[in-house]
């Protein structure tokens, strides 16, 4: 799947330059965390910056048999009830943040089309709103919704994401994600993608294709800072006395002009409280390095999928040589090792709870992601070795929601708090504040 | 008279982003802050109304080539603050004004469908039409639509919307962890539209929502509004606050229903009203008189008749008399993002009319305009305005009102307090929520996806 790419030479260029940096710490109440951008190669002594948690959820959990699971609520996965349980279960386990998938067509065990399957969860709610219904149920997590930037309006997705930021009260993110699947294209109606045969999946065109919506989805996170930035903070002033509302020099239209498309501004919601609330995406490596390129010039949190330290030493040296490629060298870029999950007291148990969930989706389950299975002390081993190659967090996907998740909350983070690698509480209520990220003041504010 | 009493409805409407909110007064809070939404949406459920009601605005108005900072700028996302609202009410509806020129028909009924997911079966769909290129730059579309295809691409959006609803009938989640079957039919959500506008197929990923269809409102007043709102809505958000021009209106529109199939009681008539509550009526027209000062500032009197004169007379004294020189004829092209403008179609007239109205009544431009532009549609004590209200809607000149008041986020509290307890005592309205949809509300059909669904004119 993955196309082999040599980084060594460009993995030691960037140790050299980075060995040069001074240290930089993250403004950040409680302890300073050392920017995941230059500890990242180290293979110096132990950090003890604590780990970064987030859990994807998605429908009844990552594998497509979860669903069949006794702990399972398959028939409650459009409730708002749901949702609020899993984040809190989240919240309750003192997590970073959650991230909610997303798509604009059927769920689809395979890269191509809808596959006409009657036997796994099928249809979801919009995920942006399923973050706004758990907000007001919440207090510290963040939520993290998936955004598909390929036929939506960044002008709507900024300010859904801003309301989002007020109604969580700074605790919104978005997780942007391209689609080049012809079925979701023919539900807009108003661009076509070519359908590739299976051989041509990973064939030059198709990644093309793709290099081009990631492309287009940096320009689309371009407009969506911008217009969060497009008011100031103190543009709202109330002046009585001139009878204005608005100081309107401290609002700003934004003017992008680009590939394909053009947005005016200012947004129609003022500037979110965290100023920028935060943008991920998950990356793979391609020939293109196009994936690996919008993390770095676009994100705050980008999502890998190594398979052991050897791997996530070279995904994170590419992004972080995008990185200085993009000029974004000194700003903070946390890097989240995904992986999915099968938690149990014992290997054997988790093992055995895979294997039944394969034999009763019929295949043996696949992932882009690492799939581990063993015991929250052996997760919480993997997860401070990976660490060392310079991942600063990991985004962990439930097998089996209402197994594993629990699992996470009640098994894996009582293991990494008494290795000291774990928050004991929530030291702030923003989700920049939990990942060390400042509040940016807005670029348009006069820098007088 | 032995007709029964009708059940009133009532609605508050978030206050808007236009000079009837007052942000000068002290007890003005925020108007982005979730505790205000919170707060208002509280108050209309303690008070049992049938729902909240949102507008929409994509693009900051501007007057005179300039951001306009005169009233209250800046408003949430629609779709995300509506479904926040639905984690600290559990009865009120939520309606949302979403307009079919800068959205895609997959979009909104996925959004639209997740919030009446989400929500219990409480949302519903204001449908406006827009075509402004001003608003079209803030889009990936642009603003392209001549102003004569706006109805055409509404009807079509919603048409396209109502079979994405429809795709679902709503016993195709089986779930069966026993036998593994989680979809009755594969083909679940699937749709072909073939349209002018809009030309999609595929398979709608959201299975069908506890009110089958959002609650569709029309808001247009023109000929052609009246038609798509007897064909398509459920109800109608309508201007009309005056007894004699809003009995003309229900009367047309309610007489248009037959027409489509659609019964009498399909479609609810619900205008816009403000209010201006005192202990006494002398108290509450002296509270109005304040109030219209507060909302028709000097700044915001002169920017008004810029509307008309469609020049900027910024040099001129609000105090003062009204301008000399004449309106610049043709397009306004002074003030951009707001409808008011096209009401004035011969300026020069209008103008003519208020120099010769202000001249004989010794009116200064700020006085002027505080005269002519509406005033508070209901104006008393508790007790008066219980009365005329509720004489308004069993004169058939509504269903009940959408309440605009002036204060966010305290401003519905007095009414919900003072004028709702007497319509109770009445009879008139609800004393507790008797279904949980919105629909249940409003009375209104639950619609049924098996039935043709051809109720929508295309």
């Amino acid at each position: 799947m993955h196309c082999p790419h040599n980084r060594s030479v460009v993995l030691h260029d960037d140790h050299d330059e980075m060995s040069q940096l001074p240290v930089r710490t993250l403004p950040q109440e409680g302890a300073p965390i050392v920017s995941s951008s230059l500890s990242s190669l180290s293979s110096s002594p132990r950090s003890s910056a604590p780990l970064h948690l987030a859990v994807a959820l998605d429908g009844a959990g990552w594998h497509p048999a979860a669903w069949r699971e006794a702990v399972a609520r398959p028939r409650d996965l459009l409730t708002a009830g749901y949702w609020a349980d899993l984040v809190a279960e989240a919240e309750r386990g003192l997590l970073d943040f959650v991230t909610i998938e997303d798509s604009l067509g059927f769920q689809s065990s395979h890269l191509l089309e809808p596959e006409g399957r009657t036997d796994q969860v099928r249809g979801r709610l919009d995920a942006v709103l399923i973050a706004a219904r758990v907000a007001p149920l919440t207090r510290h997590i963040g939520l993290v919704p998936t955004v598909v930037a390929t036929h939506t309006e960044p002008f709507h997705i900024s300010k859904a994401i801003a309301t989002l930021d007020y109604v969580s009260a700074g605790r919104a993110g978005l997780r942007v994600q391209v689609t080049r699947h012809p079925n979701e294209a023919e539900h807009f109606g108003r661009r076509t993608f070519p359908r590739f045969a299976l051989g041509d999946l990973h064939g030059p065109p198709a990644r093309e294709l793709t290099a081009g919506l990631l492309d287009e989805a940096a320009d689309y996170v371009e407009v969506v800072r911008r217009l969060w930035d497009s008011w100031e903070d103190d543009a709202e002033i109330r002046d009585v006395a001139t009878g204005r509302f608005i100081d309107r020099d401290k609002v700003h239209y934004i003017d992008f002009e680009g590939k394909h498309f053009s947005v005016k501004g200012p947004s129609i919601t003022p500037r979110p409280p965290q100023g920028q609330p935060l943008v991920s995406a998950l990356a793979h490596e391609e020939a293109t390095g196009a994936p690996f390129r919008l993390v770095a010039r676009s994100t705050d949190v980008g999502y890998v999928t190594p398979r052991d330290i050897g791997q996530a030493r070279a995904v994170v040296a590419a992004v972080r040589s995008e990185q200085e490629a993009a000029g974004r060298a000194e700003e903070p870029l946390h890097l989240f090792g995904d992986l999915v999950v099968f938690l149990d007291d014992t290997p054997a148990a988790a093992e055995d709870r895979r294997d039944r969930l394969d034999a009763l989706a019929g295949n043996a389950y696949t992932s882009d992601a690492r799939i581990f299975t063993g015991t929250p002390a052996q997760l919480a081993d993997l997860l401070l070795e990976l660490r060392e190659a310079g991942l600063s967090g990991f985004r962990l996907r439930p097998a089996v929601l209402g197994h594993d998740l629990p699992a996470i909350t009640r098994g894996l983070v009582p293991e990494l708090q008494r290795r000291g690698s774990f928050r004991n509480s929530y030291e702030t209520d923003t989700l920049r504040g939990l990942l060390g990220l400042a509040r940016p003041t807005s670029r348009y504010a006069a820098t007088a | 008279m032995s007709k029964q009493l009708k059940q009133i409805h009532l609605a508050a409407h978030f206050p808007g982003v236009n000079n009837t909110t007052v942000w000068s007064a002290p007890e003005a809070g925020s108007h982005i802050e979730f505790s205000s939404f919170a707060h208002f949406a509280r108050t209309a459920e303690r008070a049992k109304f049938d729902f909240l009601f949102l507008a929409e605005g994509l693009r900051l108005r501007e007057q005179g080539g300039r951001i306009y900072d005169l009233d209250v700028v800046g408003r949430p996302d629609t779709f995300t603050v509506l479904t926040a609202l639905a984690a600290v009410t559990e009865h009120l509806g939520l309606t949302g004004t979403i307009n079919s020129t800068f959205n895609e028909p997959y979009e909104v009924a996925r959004q639209f469908a997740s919030l009446d997911h989400l929500s219990g079966g409480r949302a519903a769909w204001n449908v406006v039409t827009s075509w402004d290129a001003f608003t079209g730059e803030n889009f990936r579309r642009g603003g392209f639509l001549p102003q004569e295809e706006r109805y055409t691409r509404a009807k079509e959006f919603l048409s396209t919307a109502h079979e994405l609803f429809d795709s679902w009938r709503g016993d195709e989640v089986i779930a069966d962890q026993e036998t593994g079957v989680f979809l009755r039919d594969a083909q679940a959500g699937a749709f072909v539209h073939q349209g002018d506008q809009f030309d999609i197929s595929g398979q709608f990923n959201v299975p069908r929502s506890p009110q089958g269809r959002p609650v569709i409102f029309q808001a247009g007043a023109s000929d052609e509004g009246r038609e798509f709102a007897a064909s398509s809505a459920d109800a109608i958000f309508s201007r009309y606050s005056k007894l004699e021009e809003g009995q003309a209106f229900y009367q047309d529109v309610k007489g248009r229903l037959a027409r489509y199939g659609r019964r009498h009681d399909q479609l609810l008539i619900l205008p816009a009203a403000t209010f201006v509550l005192g202990d006494t009526d002398a108290e509450a027209r002296e509270l109005a008189h304040e109030v219209r000062s507060q909302q028709v500032s000097g700044a915001t009197a002169l920017k008004y008749l810029e509307h008309v004169w469609n020049r900027d007379l910024s040099a001129y004294d609000p105090d003062g008399p009204l301008p000399d020189v004449d309106p610049v004829p043709g397009e306004n092209t002074i003030a951009l993002g707001r409808a008011s403008v096209r009401q004035f179609r011969d300026p020069l007239a209008v103008a003519k009319e208020w120099r010769e109205r202000a001249e004989a009544k010794n009116l200064s431009i700020r006085e002027l305009v505080i005269e002519t532009t509406t005033r508070q549609s209901f104006i008393g004590s508790p007790a008066t305005v219980a009365e005329t209200i509720n004489e308004f809607v069993q004169a058939d000149a509504s269903d009940g009102f959408i309440l605009v008041p002036h204060i966010t986020p305290g401003g519905l509290d007095v009414f919900a307090d003072t004028v709702v307890p007497l319509l109770q005592e009445r009879g008139v309205f609800r004393t507790e929520y008797e279904g949980t949809t919105l629909r249940d509300h409003l009375g209104l059909d639950h619609p049924d996806a098996e039935a043709p669904a051809g109720r929508v004119a295309s």
